[in-house]
């Protein structure tokens, strides 16, 4: 009995790799100080205010963690537009047949557990698979949302015109109340998505073994070698012939 | 437009007649300068229109409330506002000052609002309940909205004072039974300003009144209609004890340690954080003091919904469409345990049901490991 063959696969490019551990440390370093700020601890301390600072800090590394998440986001998008085919935009439109395939395939395998009567390796997707895609664009949304409601409480206190821009999303809400609250709500959705999220990428490395976790630290994958094209194939075998001759 | 062309006192006229001075009409002009946050060479400006602006009919409507914007309003610091504005020589129609009573007063407002058409100036404080066609507010025989469509029709501009007429506050609450509606929601023809507060300070009242008579314009007002000047600014962001807030020294409770050196209420559930008002700038009851100088948190009374907002003294973030009780970390605190709880039957399940996929998974690499070429 022989493991099938598996092929290096390039499918993180090095930007999305950044992204995705910057993103990782901003939300970590915002949910945290944003619970800090929403209850914050007993603070024992005989010191005048004049000599502390400690709230102010909490709330700076806040706001300066949302700003490296909003440009962490947009260097994302921009990504979207320039990177491989696994990081396109194109990637992401949920729209197409081949997506709700997918969609219905994971739900049906990776989800409920039902096991598939044939094995399709082209079933196993080489990127995102459909069910990350359409959590990923949920998140993405959430992002959003975080990101204007948040830029709408800091706006009033800014100096800076860009989260000045956001000045108009309090009204919509009636108030800084509301706002806050939605604010608070996108953490939880972050924090509850990161659960399923780090699961998911475990199930598929233990299940599949193609390298799940460890893509977004090197960029590889693995792919079964049948998935490639017949001629790259071919050229590869002639390379390994010539090199073990 | 007026029908016919009549002498009308000045509100200079008007003060000096009322037996005030003109040192006592400076410093009213001067302060009402300050309260409007302009510069100290407006005060000429506001002085100069005073004396030449004859006066401006004002109608006062009363509906659901409780009368405190009128009390808040006649406290203001200087006596020449519930002097001159308030008292009979201003104000044409309002329930609770006016002399006049029943079918006089009614008429009174009729000529006022025939004669001034287009000019006068329409105060409403109250919420209109929309309910059961309006039969939760009849003064007259006439439905409060009945009353007030007939008021706004002619007004050159609306000032909605307080959370009431602003907001809809307490009555508007969850159930609401009357359907009380704040105006704006009413009418949307009118220029019309916004006061919250419950009530909304005197002297805000003042400047944004004063601000209408002198330059004959509305203040500056920001997206939800309220005065610039006076709302444009948290609670919390003007608060003295802000620098507290800075420091991390929050009180724990009210009758603690904390509480008494005057550390920030932040976490007895102060609302200032997410009000705004000039309460921490103009303060109340003459610039005595305001809620948080005397102890006690913000509870966000010039705020959409302040009632519906979630408790007083808790830090909480409600949930809309949750129980009153839940808040988003409770929420948040028993999804993530239904998450983690899933993961894992998840977890089993996919050992079980994946054995034959795992099993051979397992089989294939161990022969591989036998096979190695050391």
């Amino acid at each position: 009995m022989e493991t099938r063959n598996f092929k290096r696969v390039f499918v993180w490019e090095l930007p999305v790799r950044i992204f995705h551990w910057v993103n990782v440390l901003c939300v970590i370093v915002l949910s945290l100080s944003g619970f800090l700020i929403a209850n914050p601890p007993a603070l024992i301390s005989s010191a005048e205010a004049t000599n502390l600072h400690s709230f102010g800090i909490v709330r700076f590394i806040h706001f300066a963690a949302a700003y490296i998440f909003f440009f962490n986001m947009i260097l994302r998008v921009y990504w979207s537009f320039v990177g491989n085919k696994f990081a396109s935009w194109r990637a992401f439109w949920p729209f197409s047949k081949k997506t709700w395939s997918n969609f219905k395939h994971v739900l049906k395998i990776d989800v409920l557990l039902f096991n598939e009567k044939v094995h399709d390796e082209k079933n196993i997707s080489i990127g995102h698979n459909s069910v990350a895609i359409l959590s990923y664009l949920l998140l993405f949304i959430v992002a959003l949302v975080s990101v204007f409601t948040g830029f709408a409480l800091y706006a009033d206190t800014a100096n800076w015109w860009l989260p000045k821009l956001f000045a108009w999303v309090t009204p919509l809400f009636g108030g800084d109340f509301m706002v806050r609250s939605i604010h608070h709500i996108a953490m939880w959705v972050f924090i509850l998505f990161t659960l399923v999220h780090v699961y998911l990428v475990f199930y598929h490395d233990w299940l599949e073994g193609r390298g799940e976790v460890s893509s977004m630290f090197g960029g590889y994958k693995f792919v079964q070698e049948d998935r490639l094209r017949k001629a790259a194939k071919a050229e590869e075998a002639e390379e390994k012939s010539n090199k073990y001759k | 437009m007026p029908t016919e062309i009549e002498k009308r006192d000045t509100y200079y006229e008007s003060i000096i007649k009322q037996g005030y001075s003109r040192r006592d009409f400076l410093k009213f002009s001067t302060y009402m300068a300050a309260f409007m946050g302009l510069e100290s060479t407006m005060v000429g400006q506001i002085a100069e229109s005073l004396e030449k602006t004859p006066r401006i009919p004002i109608i006062w409507e009363h509906y659901q409330e409780c009368t405190c914007c009128s009390e808040s309003f006649i406290r203001s610091n200087h006596p020449i506002v519930a002097d001159i504005i308030l008292d009979k020589i201003s104000l044409d129609y309002t329930l609770t000052l006016m002399a006049a009573s029943g079918h006089q007063a009614e008429a009174a407002k009729k000529a006022v609002m025939d004669k001034y058409k287009g000019e006068y100036i329409l105060c409403v404080e109250g919420s209109i309940p929309l309910g059961d066609d309006g039969n939760y507010c009849c003064i007259a025989g006439k439905s409060a909205k009945e009353t007030f469509l007939e008021a706004a029709a002619g007004a050159k501009a609306i000032i909605a004072w307080g959370s009431c007429a602003s907001n809809g506050c307490v009555q508007a609450a969850k159930p609401n039974p009357t359907g009380a509606t704040p105006i704006h929601k009413i009418v949307k023809n009118k220029p019309i300003i916004r006061v919250p507060g419950c009530p909304p300070i005197g002297e805000v009242m003042a400047g944004v009144i004063m601000h209408v008579v002198a330059f004959g314009r509305l203040p500056q007002l920001d997206r939800l209609g309220r005065p610039k000047a006076f709302y444009g600014k948290r609670v919390h962001d003007t608060c003295y004890r802000r620098p507290y807030y800075d420091a991390g020294l929050f009180a724990e409770t009210f009758d603690d340690q904390n509480s008494k050196n005057g550390y920030c209420l932040y976490k007895v559930g102060c609302k200032g954080p997410m009000t705004y008002n000039s309460c921490g700038t103009i303060k109340w009851n003459n610039g005595v003091s305001y809620p948080i100088q005397s102890g006690h948190g913000c509870i966000g009374c010039s705020e959409e919904n302040f009632w519906d907002n979630g408790p007083f003294y808790e830090r909480t973030t409600k949930i809309p469409g949750f129980a009153v009780e839940s808040n988003a970390d409770t929420v948040g605190k028993v999804a993530a345990g239904v998450i983690v709880g899933g993961i894992a039957l998840h977890a089993v399940g996919a050992t079980i049901s994946k054995r034959k996929e795992l099993s051979d998974n397992i089989k294939r690499a161990k022969s591989n490991e036998k096979n190695i070429d050391l």
